[in-house]
């Protein structure tokens, strides 16, 4: 017979748990529901359509998810180099008081309001950019936006890569150096393998905070619904028309574009969620078979 | 046992809620919030009446007053018909206070600059590119300006100050009323987006070369370079508060805004009025209220708030950066609050 006491807290705690997929499933329903009526006017071509016109209750989204894509890839190929390189020096090459103080500051980046990003990013990174890349009239664009989202996940990649590689067991390093192998070449063999699948999820959790940037992002991008092939040029985001445009939408059908776009952003979060889930099962399996 | 208590409940609820002061609620454009701030806090002073007053934004603030969730609304863009068919007809436009929208620019030595609405239009366009084109050098003669590209900064949030400027555009040019259009949110043909006053601002402050619109309160309160506007009278004009309440007076003598006003329509476009001291880029903002309040507890209260805001109150409104209405166009706004049915 169990104990009573257990079983009330098997019970309860079954309820906390169970909160969150009741949670995620009434999103995705209200969701659903309050966007049915973009859906139903203009079915799929709203996700490959290229206008945005509220006063001819015209909508879609392609350049949408387009400038969301790409600005946040922008974000990884810059924050993912930078914040690999950043967590190995702190977790495996130095030795020094100095790497106390970095993993304070990248904790410090990770506290910054994303209003103050925007701000630094229209004042100071915008003209900076401006001045140090030919070709780039203004600041206020594609790239300006890229960079500033680098830097916002820049704090989450470092910060979760050197928690990830300091739970490598300690044995594999000194396997490694007992073997005679370099810093480098131990850090190559013993560590980078086994930390592959957390990596990958520092990746993801850098990505998702991208993909989700509102503020920042719409104070530097230019807020431009269009697809252009030159970074340099004014772009749109997802988040962004959501937080610009939902408090004065009158038309109904607006309201509803617009909750579709966050269906829209929902999707591809569990999308990449997923393909991430994948590649790190993947990567444990090979590393730790059972 | 449960319908028991519920029925205690609501017994006590009813009782609770008559037993307080009136409470009406309002909820719609953030625009006029700061005055409405104030006048509910002055008003319920002098009258005991509580007027809440929550600022979601115009289009929040029509829907919950069509949905019967506030008492009124508050909108710097008029309803359409369409609209207030929808929201049963009874809809009433009750215009408070007035704004305008300032031409700001980024130019290095270059003080004064003019424009003309042909040459707003063309700019906004995204037609005339670089500063020295002949169509706005012929307008500052003796002011060098750069051959430098236009940068266009518009709003990328829906904005009252968004549906005024374009309502000036739309005027000016058959072209624009009919390529682009009049609203909060436009799809704009030019430029870059900036969030609020504060990020176009932001924008035109950081990019040099730059041009957009901010709404008259914020250019003044924050010292920004603005353009002189060619009037319908062919004046050049700054914007402020007198050259807006001027505006207004200056509408009046249309025809066809008088006949609307003798109407009891309030839904008044002032852009580019006539009288030579008249700013061209002028706006109201409205309350929304009901036609026809008979057996509504809070009817008497709302109509004795906006008499006390169309007269006492206005006198709060320059130091808040708002135009008063001209007391010719209150005059006739009290009479048909005179016509609500209580």
């Amino acid at each position: 017979m169990k104990n009573k006491g257990d079983v009330w807290f098997k019970r309860i705690t079954f309820l906390f748990a169970s909160s969150i997929p009741f949670l995620l499933f009434i999103l995705v329903f209200i969701l659903l529901q309050k966007s049915l009526p973009a859906i139903v006017e203009f079915g799929p071509g709203f996700v490959f359509g290229t206008v945005w016109d509220p006063l001819a209750d015209k909508f879609s989204a392609l350049p949408f998810i387009y400038g969301t894509m790409i600005s946040s890839l922008i974000a990884l190929a810059i924050a993912v180099p930078l914040g690999m390189g950043c967590a190995i020096y702190l977790s495996e090459v130095s030795q020094s008081k100095f790497k106390e103080y970095i993993a304070v500051m990248v904790e410090l980046l990770a506290a910054i309001p994303s209003v103050v990003y925007g701000l630094w990013g229209i004042f100071v990174l915008g003209p900076w950019l401006v001045k140090i890349i030919p070709g780039m009239t203004y600041g206020t664009c594609m790239l300006t936006g890229g960079v500033i989202l680098a830097i916002m996940i820049l704090p989450t990649i470092t910060a979760i890569s050197r928690e990830v590689f300091q739970a490598v067991p300690y044995n594999l390093r000194e396997s490694a150096m007992a073997l005679g192998a370099t810093k480098w070449e131990c850090f190559k063999l013993a560590i980078f393998g086994p930390a592959t699948s957390g990596i990958i999820g520092a990746i993801i959790l850098g990505l998702g905070r991208a993909l989700g940037e509102t503020m920042a992002v719409t104070m530097v991008i230019g807020n431009r619904p269009k697809i252009s092939a030159s970074l340099f040029a004014p772009a749109y985001t997802l988040a962004s028309v959501i937080a610009n445009e939902f408090a004065e939408a009158t038309s109904d059908l607006n309201l509803s574009a617009l909750i579709e776009l966050a269906l829209i952003l929902l999707v591809i979060t569990i999308l990449i969620n997923g393909v991430a889930r994948l590649l790190v099962w993947k990567t444990t399996l090979k590393y730790n078979p059972r | 046992m449960i319908k028991k208590f519920l029925a205690v409940l609501m017994v006590s609820i009813f009782f609770c809620s008559t037993a307080f002061a009136i409470m009406i609620n309002g909820a719609g454009a953030t625009f006029p919030y700061p005055i409405y701030m104030k006048w509910n806090k002055v008003f319920s002073q002098q009258s005991g009446i509580k007027v809440n007053y929550q600022g979601i934004g115009s289009g929040g603030g029509q829907r919950q007053f069509i949905a019967g969730i506030t008492d009124f609304g508050g909108s710097d863009a008029p309803m359409t018909d369409a609209q207030i068919q929808k929201a049963g007809g009874d809809v009433l436009h009750i215009p408070t206070v007035m704004g305008a929208v300032a031409v700001s620019y980024n130019l290095a030595g270059v003080s004064n600059l003019k424009l003309d609405g042909d040459a707003v239009v063309d700019i906004f366009m995204g037609k005339i590119k670089k500063w020295d084109d002949p169509s706005i050098t012929v307008l500052n003669p003796g002011v060098s300006l750069p051959a430098k590209d236009i940068l266009v900064v518009h709003r990328s949030d829906g904005s009252g100050t968004t549906s005024i400027f374009t309502t000036y555009l739309a005027k000016v040019s058959l072209k624009w009323a009919s390529q682009v259009g009049k609203g909060k949110a436009v799809s704009w043909p030019a430029g870059i987006g900036g969030k609020g006053n504060f990020g176009v601002a932001g924008q035109i402050k950081a990019n040099s070369g730059a041009i957009g619109y901010v709404e008259l309160s914020y250019a003044i309160k924050n010292n920004l370079p603005v353009v002189s506007l060619k009037n319908k009278s062919g004046m050049f004009i700054k914007p402020s508060l007198d050259s807006t309440s001027a505006a207004a007076s200056g509408a009046m003598q249309s025809k066809k805004l008088m006949k609307m006003v003798n109407a009891g329509d309030f839904r008044l476009n002032l852009t580019n009025a006539p009288g030579s001291g008249s700013y061209p880029i002028v706006g109201m903002t409205w309350l929304l209220v009901h036609k026809n309040m008979k057996g509504s507890s809070k009817g008497a209260a709302l109509v004795k708030y906006i008499k006390w805001a169309l007269s006492d109150g206005q006198k709060y409104a320059p130091e808040l950066l708002y135009a008063p209405l001209p007391k010719s166009v209150r005059r006739k706004v009290l009479n048909v609050v005179d016509t609500i049915k209580l």
